[in-house]
């Protein structure tokens, strides 16, 4: 019985293998980058590069059809470009980072869907909004766990500049200058994971895998090593969970949303009972110490 | 020796200068305090010889393989991100560790033993958002301790900090002018000053007196420095004696 549920359909199906591995990879590259994302305020940049990435890989589909090549490359030309436009411009001019990125996410978006109408074709862009972890194939696979090892090298990489831009950038500026490098890596990073997610998850619902687990773990720990591990954990679970209930469900309730949605009660979960700010520690105080 | 020889320098925002044509010198192994009144370019002067401002004319000119080490007046320093006093600290080890050297036991020990020199043994495991202000700026101090500089550039270290925290941190200042480093302090406490600091430059956009602090801070000399006249002028004409 529980074999049926829990461990049945991995060990019977290889399409729930695939879909397994692929959001395990996704988990473990995505969810650390979601934690730096949360932690330097910029939690709805991948929400805005998600849009910046679309119209580059819809013109992919549009030139080459459904190839992988050719959209993965669209999408990363899109998302490095609006990358690099928006952090020049915050580091030249008085214009901050989240609103320059609004600015070239919004064009980059617009002129998007412009060529895809003035080529006048109806293209479905459903799969590359929603996915479909379902029906991972080995290019695609491979992709994701190549993005994923690409993701974690780099990580351990710059792990040390990386949190030093993030707590104290005047400090870093005074001792290196890797600061601007280190930031556009750090975006780079971003916009491959998204670009590897839309494939298994969508551009959309990538994004919920990013961002879900790191905002979960921020209420078990206030430490960035743990919060790190937790986050990517916490990923990995609701990849599970998520491929597991919508197994049980039948083909009633899709594998990408329920994944996200497994995701959002580990985060809500979190709220309530989380040991580092939870709701229920606020609401239910303890008696405080002597000293 | 100069450590810091400044040659007709104007820095400033937006064309309108914040330090006017100051020209002078600071010895290497000088302690020397900078006062002044509120917008005087005080800070503007330690941003520019830390390089985190061009001159908008003029030069600075710093001594050759001198390690700098600079802690702002209010560092952009994220307090809510998850990280310990002991990791802060250690940040100050960034120029021999660098992106990928290990932090071996020696280094551990220098850790320890700059947390220790701040007072804040048994801090070592506590988030930094749980400091107060005067906790943030020992462990701030003990990261400059690692960061073992040649020159030290402090702007406000003191403010908003309690008289003990002070005394402690002033020590500190003291024990690296004994070991003949070059330091230069913002300052707002002018008795402060008078105890602590052999040199100091007395600063209203241009230098009103530099030198020994006793010939410097006179009530004339400080008197001329608080009748400065502190708003930019937007219809402000170019100046002309970058022409001569």
């Amino acid at each position: 019985m529980l074999y049926d549920l829990f461990i049945g359909p991995f060990a019977e199906f290889d399409f729930m293998r695939r879909a397994l591995v692929g959001v395990a990879a996704l988990a473990v590259s995505g969810a650390p980058i979601g934690v730096f994302l949360m932690l330097r305020r910029m939690s709805l940049t991948g929400d805005a590069m998600a849009h910046a990435i679309l119209p580059g890989a819809a013109l992919g589909y549009l030139v080459a059809g459904f190839s992988l090549p050719a959209m993965t490359i669209g999408g990363l030309a899109a998302g490095f470009a609006v990358a690099l436009a928006a952090g020049a411009v915050a580091r030249a001019t008085v214009l901050k980072e989240d609103a320059s990125l609004a600015a070239f996410y919004l064009i980059s978006l617009a002129l998007g869907v412009t060529i895809v109408s003035l080529r006048g074709s109806a293209i479905d862009l459903l799969h590359v909004l929603f996915g479909n972890v379902l029906a991972l194939d080995d290019q695609v696979l491979l992709l994701l766990a190549g993005v994923a090892t690409v993701s974690l090298l780099t990580l351990a990489a710059l792990y040390r500049p990386l949190v030093l831009e993030c707590v104290d950038p005047g400090f870093l500026r005074s001792v290196s200058r890797s600061g601007g490098i280190v930031h556009l890596s750090f975006l780079a990073l971003v916009v491959l994971n998204l670009v590897a997610g839309f494939h298994a998850l969508g551009t959309l619902l990538a994004v919920g895998m990013m961002m879900l687990p790191a905002a979960a773990a921020r209420f078990w720990t206030a430490d960035i090593t743990r919060l790190l591990l937790l986050a990517a954990g916490f990923g990995m679970a609701s990849g599970y969970a998520g491929l597991v209930v919508s197994y049980a469900a039948g083909s009633s309730l899709p594998a990408g949303p329920s994944i996200i949605l497994a995701a959002g009660v580990i985060y809500l979960g979190s709220l309530l009972l989380g040991s580092q700010g939870g709701l229920a520690r606020r609401l239910l105080p303890r008696a405080h110490l002597q000293r | 020796m100069s450590a810091i020889r400044l040659t007709d320098l104007t820095l400033g925002y937006d064309r309108h200068p914040a330090v006017h044509h100051l020209s002078g010198e600071i010895e290497a192994g000088s302690l020397t305090a900078i006062v002044g009144p509120n917008g005087a370019g005080k800070s503007t002067l330690l941003k520019g010889i830390a390089g985190a401002l061009a001159p908008l004319s003029g030069g600075i000119a710093l001594a050759k393989g001198k390690r700098f080490a600079y802690l702002p007046q209010s560092a952009d320093l994220d307090r809510s991100f998850p990280i310990h006093v002991y990791d802060l600290v250690a940040m100050g080890l960034w120029n021999r560790a660098g992106i990928f050297g290990r932090i071996g036991a020696k280094a551990a020990h220098k850790i320890e033993h700059a947390i220790a020199a701040v007072g804040l043994t048994g801090f070592e495991r506590r988030p930094i958002g749980t400091l107060s202000g005067g906790q943030m700026q020992r462990a701030l101090f003990a990261r400059l301790l690692l960061q073992d500089a040649d020159v030290i550039l402090l702007d406000e270290p003191f403010t908003a900090i309690d008289a003990r925290t002070t005394a402690d941190l002033l020590e500190l200042v003291r024990r690296w002018h004994g070991e003949s480093r070059t330091v230069v302090a913002v300052l707002h406490d002018i008795e402060t000053v008078r105890q602590a600091f052999p040199q100091t430059l007395l600063l209203a956009r241009e230098a009103v007196a530099w030198g020994q602090t006793a010939t410097v801070l006179t009530a004339e000399n400080l008197l001329k420095a608080r009748r400065m006249v502190e708003a930019f002028d937007s219809h402000a004409a170019p100046c002309q004696r970058d022409a001569a």
